[in-house]
């Protein structure tokens, strides 16, 4: 597989050295020092781990099934460079029990350093996540070249729309749960300059949510463009909400079909969007706009986080890889009440929301289809696993439409 | 967060600029007093045990307020974060109680003897007494900075404290990660049960982590007595009562709290007071006395009277609905309390309560035989 990028920062250690080419960054002078900023054990360590050890006995989350007393003694005095502890990063999932039925991921990571400093915890959580996926044996193979897929238009009369979004990191800036005011600031000074020179039909603009008008935050609505301040106790109680709406905003190109946010649960989420069956257009223009971006952060001496074993890192773990989540609103009213429709789904490794997106039920029959997996397999692959995934499902439903039975199609084999 | 320190040490890498927050949409009591000068001058200052600047405000921050209601927007994170932000806590301290300056000095007076009267508010106006407080235990940190580990040692020391009391005293804790759902339904039923903190200026000072761990309630069993252990603050202490003899639910307050800090002491851990703020507590509006004294009362004529917010003002009271702050009145019912902590004593504070309840209950009676009150208002006490 040939990456249309070049690797040109494999080693973290290189981190802040590139900034320090970027003009007018405020932080490029001590980025470079970044190894240096003392990065060492919390100050009150009045009780040992054992007293420490969040009780987690009514807990059904992956850092719950995995962090033993034993781990916990290990990892709690360690910081990252930025001092980001265990415990700011196990405390979205102890305080969030989760759901007997939902299994939440149960923590996040405050900076890039959080996944290698806390390891030992992160990569039973990826791996249990991930469906095997072991960051210490196995690489992540990134490719976001549109021209590969196949049969990527689907039968409008069955998808109603397209859309795939991921998320993006600026190398050397703390992630949300982390970040102090004026590394978002600095996120949003980035992005919103790189966006700013995109062209053609990826001309667009910034609102920014402390600045934009009522007439405007209404055409957001309007379009289903804006985001809000999380209310998700997963979220806020992971630190995410802190000093909202400061420096967080919507870009949108003027075709309404390429759109990043800025500072909500990521640096940023890309989404490229269209209505209609046409995912492999949806796709294409995802790859150039995050290429685009890319180079034009890239000129001013930054970069996206990205490593070999976890692909493009972000907050979640459960985001890790590609982060990459490509779907549809699509009809079915017939296949959905088929008793095999959530094997059907398993087997293709799609999974199924309504159309308010996760959390929400499906409303007459429409559905949201995208993939499961995130990381171990490229944004290609997981596309066209889209792709053929939902061909399969439309077709299932005219057989059905005709009075013919279907079959449960083979799984698609995992790691595991 | 409000955790290590070291975080706050990686921040003084950026400018004070590029760190101050945007307060120009906030309307809050930090808001007001916070300007960049003082936050230049403080966020490199952190207490002993790490509590830092950002940490104090994060909650003003987050939640610019209401154009109508004035929030504080800051919290303690231990005892030491009044001194080592008295820039900041001063000016806000001033502007929430009265104009208190750093050099005033706080009364405490918990003899309920003083109090004069009280015993007698009329039980068909009167539905009920109540009076409460806060304590904060010496040596351990505060609701929005503790560990779990700290948390847990004061439920520990809280609960040796309280099941050691006797007579009508005599009690049981039920912490609120075991307690079993028949308990948690007469809890309910009682209106003694409190929930995780959903308000935002509660959460986003960091002051539900790791809910319920080490939460609970302690009542005796009379149900007259009522300790809280880990909410907002390490303990929130009520006494009550129906009916109108706000006399006894004081003596019953006193005496208990009282029996309480002597366990507390023997132990080493005394109650957070000092002579300058009184009881040391997690949110600004609560030092002093931390009490607030209150009555449910029937006062449908008086409270659409033109001048009841006037009469309420003079008296030193607020009023609120039965379900507690930020609630409606229901039935012309109200929930008057006293609106002072700092500056005046408890025994000062009940007694403005008993004589302005009474007064308000004349007011009422007059007006149900649709006499004038005019002549009854009184002067701004």
């Amino acid at each position: 597989m040939a990456s249309s990028f070049t690797r040109l920062f494999s080693s973290k250690r290189n981190v802040g050295i590139l900034s320090l080419v970027g003009a007018g960054s405020v932080t490029a002078g001590f980025l470079l020092h970044r190894d240096h900023v003392t990065a060492g054990a919390p100050v009150r360590r009045m009780y040992p781990a054992s007293a420490e050890f969040p009780d987690l006995r009514k807990h059904n989350n992956c850092m719950a099934s995995h962090l033993t007393p034993a781990v916990y003694a290990k990892l709690c005095d360690r910081a990252t460079p930025n001092g980001y502890t265990l415990d700011q990063a196990i405390q979205t999932g102890v305080d969030n029990p989760g759901h007997p039925f939902i299994k939440t991921v149960g923590m996040v990571a405050g900076d890039e350093e959080s996944y290698e400093v806390f390891a030992e915890l992160l990569n039973p959580v990826i791996k249990e996540r991930h469906n095997g996926y072991d960051p210490t044996t196995m690489k992540h193979p990134t490719d976001l070249d549109a021209s590969k897929i196949q049969s990527g238009q689907f039968d409008e009369r069955y998808v109603l729309s397209s859309r795939v979004r991921t998320g993006r990191s600026i190398r050397g800036l703390s992630l949300p749960p982390a970040c102090t005011r004026a590394e978002r600031r600095e996120v949003e000074r980035v992005v919103v300059d790189a966006l700013a020179g995109l062209k053609a039909d990826l001309t667009g603009k910034y609102y920014s949510l402390t600045l934009m008008t009522e007439k405007e935050q209404q055409q957001l609505i309007d379009d289903h463009f804006l985001f809000d301040k999380p209310v998700s106790p997963l979220l806020t109680c992971a630190g995410m909400a802190r000093d909202w709406p400061d420096a967080r905003g919507i870009w949108h190109n003027n075709e309404k079909t390429f759109l990043v946010w800025i500072n909500e649960e990521d640096h940023t989420r890309v989404i490229s969007m269209e209505k209609g069956g046409n995912m492999k257009r949806v796709f294409e223009r995802f790859c150039r706009g995050l290429k685009e971006v890319e180079r034009l952060i890239q000129e001013k001496g930054w970069e996206f986080m990205w490593s070999e074993s976890l692909g493009y890192i972000l907050t979640c773990p459960s985001n890790l890889g590609t982060g990459l989540r490509a779907g549809v609103h699509v009809k079915l009213p017939l296949l959905s009440k088929d008793p095999r429709f959530s094997k059907i789904l398993d087997n293709l490794r799609l999974q199924k929301r309504g159309t308010g997106g996760v959390d929400t039920a499906a409303v007459g029959g429409t559905f949201d289809i995208s993939n499961l997996d995130r990381l171990g397999h490229s944004e290609v692959q997981l596309v066209q696993t889209v792709v053929d995934g939902v061909n399969y499902l439309i077709e299932c439903e005219k057989r059905l439409e005709r009075g013919q039975d279907i079959k449960v199609p083979p799984p698609i084999r995992q790691f595991k | 967060m409000p955790f290590g320190n070291t975080h706050n040490n990686f921040k003084l890498n950026f400018k004070t600029e590029e760190e101050f927050p945007d307060l120009s949409k906030h309307n809050n009591h930090m808001a007001k007093v916070l300007t960049k000068e003082i936050y230049g001058k403080l966020r490199d200052k952190q207490t002993p045990s790490g509590f830092t600047l950002d940490d104090v405000i994060q909650t003003g921050v987050d939640n610019p307020g209401h154009p109508f209601i004035m929030t504080v927007g800051c919290v303690a994170g231990d005892e030491e974060s009044y001194e080592v932000f008295k820039e900041l806590f001063d000016p806000i301290i001033s502007d929430r109680h009265g104009g208190y300056k750093p050099t005033d000095k706080h009364k405490t007076d918990l003899n309920f003897e003083n109090l004069k009267g009280g015993d007698d508010l009329d039980p068909n106006y009167v539905l009920s007494s109540r009076v409460r407080t806060g304590r904060s235990v010496k040596g351990y940190t505060l609701p929005p900075h503790t560990s779990r580990g700290e948390r847990r040692a004061i439920e520990k020391l809280s609960v040796e404290a309280l099941t050691s009391l006797d007579g009508e005293f005599k009690g049981k804790y039920y912490p609120l990660k075991s307690m079993t759902d028949a308990e948690q339904e007469q809890l309910i039923s009682d209106h003694f049960l409190f929930d995780k903190p959903v308000s935002p200026l509660l959460t986003c000072a960091g002051m539900a982590r790791d809910w319920p761990d080490a939460r609970g309630i302690w009542h005796n069993d009379n149900k007259t007595f009522l300790v809280w252990v880990n909410e907002e603050d390490h303990l929130r202490v009520i006494s009550m009562q129906k009916g109108g003899n706000m006399r006894e639910v004081f003596r019953r307050f006193c005496v208990g709290l009282q029996k309480i800090e002597e366990i507390f002491k023997k132990h080493n851990h005394g109650f957070m007071w000092n002579e300058h703020i009184g009881y040391v507590l997690t949110c600004p509006s609560n030092l002093g006395t931390g009490l607030r004294g209150g009555v449910h009362v029937k006062l449908p004529k008086l409270s659409t009277h033109a001048k009841f917010e006037e009469i309420l003002t003079r008296l030193r009271l607020q009023k609120r609905g039965t379900g507690g702050v930020d609630t409606a009145s229901v039935g012309g019912v109200f929930d008057i309390s006293n609106a002072d902590r700092l500056g005046s004593s408890e025994v000062q504070q009940v007694q403005l309560v008993v004589d302005g309840v009474k007064l308000m209950v004349e007011m009422e009676k007059k007006l149900e035989k649709g006499e004038a009150i005019d002549s009854m208002i009184p002067a701004q006490k």
